[in-house]
C-alpha cells in the first residue's frame, strides 16, 4: 500500500504574471516516510500539498508516485488522504458515517466497511462517539476523527495540513504522538505541513525548509541544529549567532580572533554560525576563547538568554539558570570548536 | 423573569398586534352575514361567502388549480435554474461577476410593464399567449432572480474545502455534489423554492398581459372580485390568497430554526 512520492521541478502561480508560490521544487519521499515541509506562512507548503492531492494543477512540473506520474490522475482516485487545519467533518452526517465516508464513494461492502470504521475510531480513541454529530464534539475529538476518516481510507500517501495548528497546547502533544504511532504502524508515506520548527523536528524523519517557494535545505532534524545549509535556515531554527571571517589553513580568522573549527572550512570569507546553547563561559581560557561584556540578561525560567558583546560582535547565549550574570559582567567567553560551523 | 425580559415581550406582542390586527376585519368580512355601517362588529353571522366560493359553478377551483400547476413549475424551472447560477456566484471569483449579478437583478429592477409589452408580441407570435405554459414562463422573469440571489447567499457561506477534504477521500466531483454540498444548501434550497412559490402565486400583471383572459388564476378572480361590490367574497377569497404565505412562512422558520446558519434569509451578501 505505501508509496514512494517524487517531486520534480514543480512551480505553480496562481496567475500569470503573479510570483512563483512554488518554484522549482524537488523533493523525493521514501515509502513509510514522514517528511515535514516546513516554512513561514505563505512559503508555498499548502500549495505544493494541494498539488500532490491533485485539488490543484501545477503550472509546471511533476508529482509521481512508485515512478508514474499522478498529474492526470484525478483527487478521489490518487488515494492521497488529507486531513485540513479545520477538521472538516460533514455535518449532515454522525461520526460513523464521516470515517466511513470514503468507503462508501468506494463502494466497499457494509460488513467490511462498519468493521474498519470501527477499528478506525478505536484506534484514535472514538469508539463511544459514533452516533456522534461533528456539532457535539471538541476540536480536539473533530480532528481525531478527521484523522481516523482519512485513514480509514488506506491511503498510499498521507497529506497533513497543520492538522494540529488549531488545537490548544497540551491537546497538541498528545495529538502529536497519536499521530506519529499511527504514521508508524499504518506505515503511510506522509507529508505534513507546518509552520512549527519544534513540531516538524519531533514529528519529521525528513525536514523541507521552504521560503518564498524555494527549497532551503531537505535534510534530517538534527542537521538543521547541527550543519544548516543557510543563514536563513540557521535562523528559522533559533541559531542566531553569525560571525564573518575568512577561512585558511583549517581556522578562520575573525574579529574575536582566530577560531578553531572541528569540521573544516573551505578557505575564502565565510560566516561561521554558533547555537546560543552552545555558547559557554570559560574562565580558564584556553581554545576559541576571549573577553565579552554582558549587555542584556533575560531570565526565562529552565534559562537564562544572554546577550554578549565582544570586538563589536554581539553573540547570543543561552545558559543554565545557576550561572547569574548581570548586565555590564566582564567573562571569558567560549565557542568549542565542535559547535561551530561554516555557513556557505 | 426581569424586568428587561418583560419588557422585550411588550415589544413582541405590539410587532404581533401590528402583524395581526389588519387581519381581523377580514376574517370578520368572511364570515359576516349582516354588517352595516355604524356597527363595530357584524350583527349577524354566515358561511354564505364560503359556500359561494366552495359551490362550484364558479371559476374558484380552476383559478386554484392553475395558480398551483403555474407555481409549482416556475418554482422547480426558476430553481433548477438558480442552483447552478448561485453556486457560480457564490462559490467562485470570476471576471465580470458584478456585470453578471446586475443582469440576474434587471428582470425585478425593471417594471414588469415595460419588458411584458414586447414578450407579449413574441409570445403571440410563438402561439404561447393564453396559455398556462407561456403564463409559466413569464412567471420565470420576476421569480429566477429571487432564487438565484438567495442562492447564492446560501453558496457564498460554503467555501469548497469540505468538497475538498471529500474528493481527497475519494469522492468524484458528482458525489462530493450529491453528499456534501446539497445536503447543506438544502434549507436555502427550500426557502428560496418557497419564495420563487409566493412570487408566482401573488403574480397579477404578468398573468393578465400574457394569459389575456383565457388563463385564469386566484389573484384575477381577487382583483374582479375587490372591484365588485361583495366585500364578503372577496374577504373568503383573500384569506385563500393569503394561505399559502402563512404555511410559507411557519415551514421557513422550521427549516431556518434549530440551525446556527440562518445566513440563507439574508440576501445581504450577492458578491
Amino acid at each position: 500500500m505505501t508509496a514512494k512520492l517524487e517531486i520534480k521541478n514543480l512551480s505553480h502561480r496562481y496567475r500569470k504574471g503573479e510570483e512563483f508560490a512554488v518554484s522549482d521544487l524537488s523533493l523525493d519521499v521514501e515509502p513509510r516516510e514522514f517528511v515535514a515541509l516546513l516554512g513561514p506562512s505563505g512559503c508555498g507548503k499548502t500549495t505544493a500539498l494541494k498539488v500532490i492531492s491533485g485539488l490543484l494543477a501545477p503550472t509546471s512540473g511533476d508529482v509521481l508516485v512508485d515512478g508514474e506520474s499522478i498529474l492526470g490522475v484525478p483527487p478521489e482516485r490518487r488515494r492521497a488522504a488529507m486531513v485540513f487545519q479545520k477538521s472538516l467533518l460533514f455535518p449532515n452526517m454522525s461520526v460513523e458515517e464521516n470515517v466511513g465516508f470514503g468507503l462508501r464513494m468506494r463502494k466497499a461492502g457494509r460488513e467490511e466497511s462498519g468493521r474498519k470504521v470501527a477499528d478506525a475510531l478505536r484506534q484514535v480513541r472514538m469508539d463511544g462517539f459514533a452516533y456522534r454529530r461533528p456539532g457535539e464534539l471538541s476540536g480536539g475529538q473533530q480532528q481525531r476523527v478527521a484523522l481516523a476518516r482519512a485513514l480509514v481510507t488506506e491511503p498510499r500517501l498521507l497529506l497533513l495540513d497543520e492538522p494540529l495548528s488549531a488545537l490548544d497546547a497540551n491537546l497538541r502533544e498528545e495529538m502529536r504522538a497519536l499521530v506519529k504511532r499511527l504514521q508508524r504502524e499504518g506505515g503511510y508515506t506522509t507529508v505534513f505541513v507546518t509552520h512549527d520548527q519544534e513540531e516538524a523536528v519531533v514529528l519529521a524523519d525528513r525536514i523541507a525548509l521552504l521560503f518564498g517557494g524555494e527549497l532551503q535545505m531537505y535534510d534530517e532534524p538534527e542537521a538543521f541544529y547541527d550543519r544548516p545549509a543557510s543563514r536563513e535556515a540557521a535562523r528559522f531554527f533559533g541559531a542566531t549567532n553569525f560571525i564573518e571571517g575568512e577561512a585558511k589553513n583549517g581556522s578562520v580568522d575573525t574579529p574575536l580572533g582566530k577560531l578553531r573549527l572541528e569540521r573544516s572550512a573551505s578557505p575564502g570569507e565565510t560566516t561561521l554560525t554558533i547555537r546560543p546553547e552552545a555558547v559557554r563561559l570559560d574562565e580558564s581560557g584556553g581554545e576559541n576563547s576571549f573577553p565579552a561584556t554582558v549587555s542584556s540578561a533575560t531570565y526565562l525560567g529552565t534559562q537564562v538568554h544572554y546577550e554578549l558583546e565582544a570586538s563589536g560582535v554581539v553573540l547570543r547565549a543561552a545558559l543554565p539558570p545557576h550561572v547569574r550574570l548581570k548586565k555590564g559582567d566582564e567573562i571569558t567567553a567560549r565557542l568549542p570548536a565542535e559547535s561551530l560551523w561554516a555557513l556557505e | 423573569m426581569n424586568v428587561g425580559k418583560k419588557r422585550h415581550n411588550v415589544w413582541l406582542v405590539l410587532a404581533a398586534l401590528v402583524v395581526v390586527v389588519p387581519f381581523v376585519p377580514l376574517v370578520l368580512w368572511a364570515f359576516a352575514g349582516e354588517w352595516r355601517f355604524p356597527e363595530l362588529l357584524p350583527t349577524e353571522f354566515s358561511l354564505r361567502g364560503w359556500e359561494e366560493v366552495f359551490s362550484g359553478g364558479n371559476r374558484v377551483p380552476e383559478a386554484v388549480m392553475n395558480s398551483l400547476i403555474i407555481g409549482a413549475a416556475a418554482t422547480a424551472a426558476s430553481v433548477a435554474v438558480g442552483l447552478p447560477a448561485g453556486m457560480a456566484m457564490g462559490g467562485y471569483e470570476f471576471r465580470f461577476k458584478g456585470a453578471v449579478i446586475f443582469l440576474i437583478l434587471l428582470p425585478i429592477l425593471v417594471p414588469p410593464l415595460a419588458s411584458t409589452m414586447g414578450i407579449h408580441l413574441t409570445f403571440i407570435r410563438l402561439g404561447l399567449s393564453d396559455t398556462v405554459f407561456g403564463v409559466f414562463l413569464v412567471h420565470l422573469i420576476p421569480t429566477v432572480p429571487y432564487t438565484a440571489i438567495i442562492l447564492t447567499s446560501v453558496f457564498a457561506d460554503m467555501t469548497g474545502e469540505m468538497e475538498e477534504a471529500a474528493r481527497s477521500l475519494g469522492a468524484s466531483p458528482w458525489q462530493a455534489f450529491r453528499h456534501i454540498t446539497l445536503p447543506q444548501a438544502v434549507p436555502g434550497i427550500a426557502v428560496a423554492a418557497l419564495f420563487a412559490f409566493l412570487v408566482s402565486w401573488s403574480q397579477y400583471i404578468l398573468t393578465v398581459l400574457i394569459g389575456g383572459g383565457s388563463v385564469i388564476t386566484l389573484p384575477m378572480l381577487l382583483f374582479s372580485a375587490a372591484s365588485g361590490n361583495d366585500p364578503v367574497i372577496t374577504s373568503v377569497l383573500a384569506i385563500l390568497f393569503a394561505l399559502p404565505a402563512l404555511v410559507v412562512l411557519v415551514v421557513a422558520l422550521r427549516f431556518l430554526k434549530g440551525d446556527d446558519e440562518s445566513g440563507v434569509i439574508g440576501l445581504g451578501k450577492p458578491s
